[in-house]
């Protein structure tokens, strides 16, 4: 099935596609080398803010990755038929996120030639350790899930018995890497901005939000470029789930407003006080925080009423608003914003540097260019049996007439 | 020669084979009988901890820092963003920042105080690690092997104190002088404050313990109820950094 990626077709805009994202991949790959070769002093990483936007882009697209039970679940648990045409390709999603996730960990490391260390000495009283083993078990799921059921899809039968354990395993699964994912800050001492338990329903139900809306956008594209069609019936299904984790996440941001401005406890009050305001003239994540503010609020007065929310033109809008204030949020805002507030009280600021864009710009085209593969793979799968069903049809009526 | 193909791939496989075991060989030899001996003078203890009399100290502290950076290769990077430290000074605002209250005498404000890992008996460091390449040893040290750490810098992270470094590029060129006798570090790897555990083991207290001589600084077992560290904490008012962080810290200070 795997040639299927590779069929020509007469399809020019395709190739040149994936020729752009093979030359950023490459341009990616030229700054990590120079990276593996001078050490991470080539980012804007320093002693007191030790993790910067890897970690934080590693964090965004674990919630991307996560977000493909919002398919399952209500697909196979709860029998919503409208997703059975894009479930694959929200594990396919999956499987992307989930390589752009290892891709991040392993730029961020100093050390990245010893990274069997982490198998060889297993240590489970550390959540990254956890982290490393339920991240590569989300990988090994979704593929074969996604591969057999698609494979099941393009020998016109039903997917093997197996493969519907492995999917109910993939339900509780994706949950857990987004909480292990939470619980490598929650449990800090001394990061007063991560150390509340909110942190993992925050990221669930951000999660919730930005990869359905993601999945949204693939529709879109699909249905203009490669001439497939979700459906509008599962792209507004979708828009409703985006809608409710949207506004749960963004009532969560918010509630952390309230105990730490409410109580007054300096500590708890730092982090947001040098995001949102500045402190001392340390205001460089202000215009990003305000940015933040204006996307989640134009996504929400988009999304929530109907008239909006069921127009293709203001859902794409609605969409994009939602990705991109998350990915401010989750992807850049986070981290550093528990560890530029340092716990002795001072600021120290990050401003990532081009190497390090570099490189996060050449995961985005690699990841990219594994899921555009992916989804010439499923467009032909489903073109192909979308004109078998309805030869066989027409064949049908031709019978009964 | 009387020698064939078939005989030569023979005896080769076989002594292939032999090289193979030979490691296995090694193994079990070395477990019969022990090959280094620990060193009859060193210095031991359940629980290592540390008193910083600032009084005393005062006008040592480049002294201290000094001999310590210089007994590990510690590298002189000369600026703040990238800098490695196991030793050094900072304001009480920023060592004590959750006891200062603004109302400090000038004194104390203007004061510079001595920071080290604190070898806490709960550390968070140790507790994130995902290689074990930070542990906590016997004797309380909250030891480093940079030879397992995978420079993912959860540490850095966990340590509330800010006393963990990690080496953003190559140090080596920014050694004056290499100190033949402990390691220097690679780019990629946390370091830290190891309560100089290899001089301990040769019967030497820590070498910021040797350079202090007014004994601003007291090194001795926390959990010896005659051990000088236990006389002081018995008699004087010491405080902590952070110590409602619950990882329990094992440096005390006399203010």
């Amino acid at each position: 099935m795997l040639e299927k990626a590779l069929i020509k077709e007469n399809n020019k805009k395709f190739w040149n596609w994936i020729l752009f994202l093979l030359v950023l991949s490459a341009v990616g790959f030229g700054s990590y080398l120079w990276q593996l070769n001078q050490g991470l002093t080539v980012t804007g990483m320093s002693r007191d803010v030790s993790w910067g936007l890897y970690i934080g882009q590693f964090t965004f697209f674990v919630g991307v990755a996560a977000s493909a039970v919002m398919l399952v679940l209500p697909y196979y648990l709860h029998n919503v038929k409208e997703f059975g045409r894009i479930t694959v390709i929200g594990e396919f999603l999956a499987v992307a996120s989930v390589l752009m996730c290892m891709m991040f960990i392993i730029v961020d490391m100093g050390m990245p030639m010893r990274v069997v260390n982490m198998f060889l000495y297993p240590t489970p009283n550390s959540p990254m350790f956890w982290d490393a083993m339920v991240l590569t078990g989300y990988l090994l799921l979704n593929i074969f899930i996604g591969w057999n059921v698609l494979e099941a899809e393009s020998k016109g039968v039903h997917p093997p018995k197996w493969v519907k354990v492995l999917i109910y395993i993939s339900i509780p699964w994706a949950v857990s890497i987004h909480t292990v994912t939470a619980f490598l800050y929650a449990g800090l001492p001394g990061r007063h901005y991560w150390l509340t338990a909110l942190i993992a329903p925050k990221f669930l139900a951000s999660a919730f939000a930005t990869g359905p809306a993601l999945l949204i956008l693939i529709c879109f594209i699909l249905k203009k470029f490669a001439n497939f069609d979700a459906g509008k019936k599962a792209i507004q299904k979708l828009a409703l789930i985006v809608t409710y984790s949207m506004s749960i996440t963004i009532f969560m941001v918010v509630v952390e407003f309230f105990t730490a401005f409410f109580s007054q406890v300096p500590a708890h009050m730092h982090a947001l006080q040098y995001l949102f305001a500045g402190v001392h003239g340390h205001n460089g994540f202000v215009p990003f925080m305000w940015v933040f503010v204006i996307l989640s609020v134009l996504a929400l007065v988009l999304l929530i009423p109907r008239k909006t929310r069921e127009n293709d033109k203001t859902l794409i809008i609605a969409c994009a608003a939602v990705f991109f204030s998350m990915m401010i949020e989750k992807g850049l805002s986070f981290v550093i914003g528990g560890l530029a507030v340092t716990p002795f009280g001072r600021i120290t600021e990050y401003t990532p540097r081009l190497p390090e864009i570099l490189i996060i710009i050449g995961i985005w085209a690699i990841g990219t260019l594994i899921a555009s593969l992916f989804y010439k793979v499923v467009v032909s799968v489903k073109r192909e049996t979308d004109v078998t069903s309805k030869n066989f049809k027409s064949q049908e009526t031709l019978e009964h007439s | 020669m009387d020698i064939n193909r078939r005989k030569f791939l023979k005896v080769s496989g076989v002594f292939t084979l032999g090289l193979g075991l030979l490691p296995l060989g090694n193994a079990l030899a070395s477990n019969k009988k022990v090959k280094y001996a620990p060193n009859p003078k060193a210095l031991k203890a359940k629980n290592w901890a540390m008193v910083v009399d600032m009084n005393k100290l005062e006008s040592e502290l480049d002294e201290c820092i000094s001999a310590c950076h210089k007994t590990h290769n510690v590298p002189d990077i000369g600026n703040k963003k990238e800098e490695v430290k196991w030793i050094w000074t900072d304001s009480f605002e920023s060592l004590f920042h959750d006891i200062e209250h603004g109302h400090l005498t000038g004194k104390i404000r203007h004061k510079n105080f001595l920071a080290l890992c604190n070898h806490c008996e709960n550390p968070a460091c140790v507790r994130v690690c995902p290689t074990k390449a930070t542990f906590k040893s016997n004797d309380g040290i909250v030891m480093m092997d940079f030879h397992r750490c995978i420079g993912c810098r959860y540490c850095m992270a966990a340590c509330p104190y800010g006393a963990r470094s990690f080496n953003f590029k190559d140090p080596r060129p920014y050694l004056k002088e290499i100190n033949p006798k402990y390691p220097t570090r690679t780019k990629g790897v946390v370091e830290k404050c190891n309560f100089c555990s290899e001089r301990l083991a040769e019967g030497l207290l820590p070498a910021c313990v040797e350079a202090s001589k007014n004994g601003g600084l007291v090194f001795g077992d926390l959990d010896d109820p005659n051990s000088e560290v236990r006389k002081i904490l018995d008699s004087q008012y010491t405080i902590q950094r952070s110590y409602s962080f619950g990882t329990k810290p094992k440096v005390f200070y006399i203010v």
